[in-house]
């Protein structure tokens, strides 16, 4: 009974496809496909101008995915990063628009300012969020979709609802639309985020405990790990994350505005869930989730040169995220049988 | 043939249940091999024998929880396969598992019919439902109210309300898996009363247990099982206790337990008169010193776990001291009595022990992440891996598989990479609950040389065990608990499975009071 599993023909292009399946999920394969429909469907799809585009594009949700991988690796989640992002371009607006009435000769200064005002603010939030779910035991779906709500209100309040102008234009000029070596800032900064929140997962004590704590909690805390503090500082670095996404697409818009980000907690989670992470804590990686949200962007840029309305873009990426969770079921299924 | 029933069965009648050549294999392991087996209507068949005997695999064969590797079960001389419990109980098979299985949400009467709610017109039939619950809690004369959620029950009650689902369809086999376990005197009467009652209707009892005084109350026939192997079945007044534990321990105890030698040193661990909050532990003082096992014996609930979780932090604490090297450290985070050298290892090793969806090697180096990092919190992963490797290596991994998911392996070796975890820090005390739960009799001989490589290294070991054997074999020195408190200290030349076993039962004026 012992030498069942050793009689199947392992070089047979089904089961070669079905351990890179196990091995890497089904991200692979979503992103070949998405290449190959998209570059027969537009000619353009292949362009260096419409590839560089899509990472451009894809900057914002790419930050934000870093840190809801995180949450995600805890075994919680964040609901709150799409009103975060609207708060925080609301308050870097206003916070920049009045430093420049102030001072207007100290531009820089005043960019800076407004950057760590809004900044300040997600992290704020996240802190209430930590101190929600840490403290209090709060579940993460309700402490956060409530502050999902309390920050959407506060932004439509500061606000009324209108664009918030008066921002210096250099904001706009260098963080928005600037480039650096020839590539654009926001590009800079997302690989600089890559690469820290990379080590700190994998390279970092903290890194561990984030899987701990969403492996096991209760053998985290046998092990002497603090699974309160790691939950507390998991939705602060999601604010932050959250924070500066929300700045650099207010420099993109060179407004601030109170309707942005509606769809990032969707995205979000589903650039990390079609990366292998899972909703259940313990397992998940950087590298994927980078992908992950490439992959998003691909798909809506896709779609855009292939002309398909806007409307109908939304009932994609549902319809993506919800085949991705299925296709993590039959791996699991899988991994049972290659184990025997 | 022995029939100590007094149902009649006609000659030349098959038996109730019957057990033809039964075996199950595990890879590595025999857990039950070519057993034997009969019931008669209207009899109580003890099944006796050391845990890993094979006992639970045999229950859970006939209960429809697990398949024969080979092998035939008969029901009144038909075959039969069980495919699963559901199955079984069609076929008259009920089983009140040790493990609950109730839904802690749901009320007492919800639990009860669960899977078999009476409905009218496809909707619940709640009057009906109602009146089966209070007759079946009348009959068993159990005191408990229907409405409550059973999350709210003593384990006790629990206990109760998964007896009582038993009687809720037509029986002709019951199984009990050590039923009165955490019932007092007064339930345990009833429960015998009642079992009296079924067994006058014909039903068979296949019933397991450790405790010789209800081997002498209820028992009709005795079948001995040892290291998956059927040893014989008597005719339960043909014989005594001290025959049954020889039948039971027979096999050379040497090949398991390894002799450990013992130059117990300074005290390095004490627990004083320490009372928790919820009263599990009452006034208990209990202390350990270095090179020396201590044992804690007990039934579950008798305190002998509770004590320590509660020093290390897991129970709440309303009275005494915890003194860890000389120095108190009641009260003390986890974190904290880690690095003062204490490390607890718990017996619940899925909920509480490792993180099944993570590589072994992480799971053993969880707790010593400051060790293996610098100072700025910086993992030093080649070093983390060199230490992880070295350890699963010690612990007999099998196979040897350090970056695959825990979940992938057996019991046996999920076992040993918790037990790993103690082997990657500095520690001079540890305390391993039920270090051996689940795990086959070569795994269990490689945990035992592990505790008596530390112990003979000069660490003080607590072992908190309910397997007798356990105890009496590899400790210097046991505390006995029974209701929270200690009942006993007995040196190693005293300890025996007679001279503990008394100690087990807390007198009733304890527990009331």
């Amino acid at each position: 009974m012992t030498t069942i599993a050793e009689d199947k023909p392992a070089g047979s292009a089904s089961v070669v496809l079905k351990r890179i399946f196990v091995r890497l999920g089904v991200l692979p394969f979503l992103l070949v496909l998405a290449l190959v429909v998209f570059s027969i469907m537009s000619r353009q799809f292949l362009a260096l101008d419409n590839l560089t585009n899509v990472v451009r594009q894809s900057v914002f949700l790419m930050i934000v995915s870093l840190g809801q991988m995180m949450v995600l690796l805890t075994g919680g989640f964040d609901l709150s990063v799409g009103t975060m992002i609207a708060l925080v371009s609301v308050v870097t607006a206003t916070a920049m628009a009045a430093a420049a009435t102030i001072m207007p000769n100290s531009i820089p200064l005043v960019i800076l300012l407004g950057a760590v005002a809004g900044i300040l603010a997600g992290v704020a939030v996240g802190m209430v969020n930590g101190v929600g779910v840490a403290l209090f035991g709060v579940s993460p779906f309700i402490m956060t979709l409530g502050v999902s709500s309390i920050c959407f209100g506060i932004a439509l309040f500061m606000t009324g609802g209108t664009p918030v102008y008066g921002m210096p234009s250099a904001f706009g000029d260098y963080i928005g639309f600037g480039k650096v070596l020839s590539l654009p800032t926001p590009v800079w900064v997302a690989l600089l985020l890559v690469i820290v929140v990379y080590l700190v997962v994998n390279w970092t004590r903290y890194g561990r405990a984030l899987y701990a704590v969403g492996g096991n909690a209760r053998a985290a805390l046998l092990s002497g790990i603090n699974t309160r503090q790691t939950q507390f500082f998991v939705y602060i670095i999601s604010a932050l994350l959250s924070g500066i996404s929300g700045v650099l697409l207010t420099a993109r818009l060179n407004s601030g505005e109170a309707n942005i980000g509606s769809s990032m907690p969707l995205e979000s989670i589903a650039a990390c869930v079609i990366a292998g992470v899972s909703l259940r804590g313990g397992i998940g990686k950087v590298e994927n989730v980078v992908l992950g949200a490439l992959f998003i962007n691909i798909v809506q840029n896709g779609m855009n040169l292939g002309q398909i309305e806007s409307y109908l873009q939304t009932v994609v990426i549902g319809a993506i995220l919800i085949f991705a969770v299925i296709a993590d079921q039959l791996r699991l299924r899988y991994v049972a049988d290659l184990q025997e | 043939m022995l029939t100590a029933s007094k149902f009649k069965r006609s000659v030349g009648d098959p038996p109730l249940l019957e057990l033809m050549k039964v075996s199950k294999r595990y890879p590595g392991v025999r857990a039950l091999d070519r057993m034997d087996f009969t019931l008669e209507p209207g009899e109580v068949h003890v099944l006796f024998g050391e845990n890993g005997a094979g006992k639970s695999t045999m229950i859970s064969i006939v209960a429809g929880a697990t398949q024969p590797t080979e092998g035939n079960l008969l029901m009144k001389g038909c075959p039969i396969h069980l495919n699963s419990v559901h199955e079984a109980r069609a076929a008259g098979i009920t089983t009140v598992f040790q493990e609950f299985s109730l839904v802690p949400s749901l009320s007492v009467e919800e639990n009860m019919f669960l899977g078999s709610e009476a409905t009218k017109f496809g909707l619940l039939d709640k009057r009906t439902l109602r009146a089966e619950c209070r007759d079946i809690l009348g009959r068993l004369a159990f005191d408990l109210d229907p409405d409550r959620a059973v999350s709210t029950l003593s384990r006790a009650e629990q206990q109760m309300v998964e007896i009582a689902r038993a009687f809720r369809s037509e029986l002709s086999v019951l199984i009990l898996d050590e039923p009165t376990a955490s019932l007092t005197d007064k339930e345990t009467d009833r429960l015998f009363e009642l079992i009296a009652q079924v067994k006058a209707r014909g039903v068979g009892i296949i019933y397991i247990t450790h405790r010789m005084q209800e081997i002498e109350r209820i028992a009709d026939r005795v079948t001995i099982l040892r290291d998956g192997q059927l040893i014989g079945t008597v005719n339960a007044k043909d014989v005594n206790g001290d025959d049954l534990v020889r039948l039971m321990t027979g096999r050379v105890i040497g090949q398991v337990f390894p002799t450990i030698e013992s130059q117990p040193g300074d005290q390095r661990f004490a627990i004083e008169h320490l009372t928790t909050a919820d009263r599990a532990v009452r006034n208990a003082t209990i202390s350990v010193r270095a090179g020396e096992i201590v044992g804690l014996a007990g039934l579950i609930g008798s305190g002998k776990s509770e004590i320590i979780r509660a020093a290390f932090g897991l129970e709440r604490i309303s009275g005494g001291r915890i003194k860890l090297n000389g120095k108190d450290v009641t009260g003390w985070s986890q974190r904290a009595l880690l690095n003062a050298g204490f490390m607890y290892l718990p017996s619940d090793r899925k909920l509480e022990g490792l993180m099944m969806v993570r590589p072994c090697s992480e799971n053993t180096t969880l707790a010593a992440l400051v060790q293996n990092s610098h100072w700025g919190g910086a993992l030093r992963r080649g070093k983390e891996s060199l230490k992880s490797r070295d350890v699963l290596r010690q612990m007999e991994l099998h196979p040897f598989a350090p970056d695959r998911a825990v979940e992938a392996f057996s019991g046996g070796n999920q076992q040993k990479v918790l037990l790993g975890r103690s082997l990657t820090r500095e520690l001079s005390v540890y305390a391993f609950d039920e270090p051996t739960v689940g795990v086959d009799v070569g795994t269990r001989a490689s945990i035992y040389r592990f505790i008596k490589t530390l112990c003979e290294r000069g660490a003080a070991v607590i072992l908190i065990s309910s397997d007798l054997p356990e105890i009496t074999n590899l400790s210097h020195r046991a505390y006995i608990f029974a209701g929270g408190r200690v009942q006993a200290e007995l040196m190693k030349d005293e300890l025996s499975e007679q001279s503990v076993l008394p100690h087990f039962f807390a007198r009733p004026s304890i527990r009331s009071q």
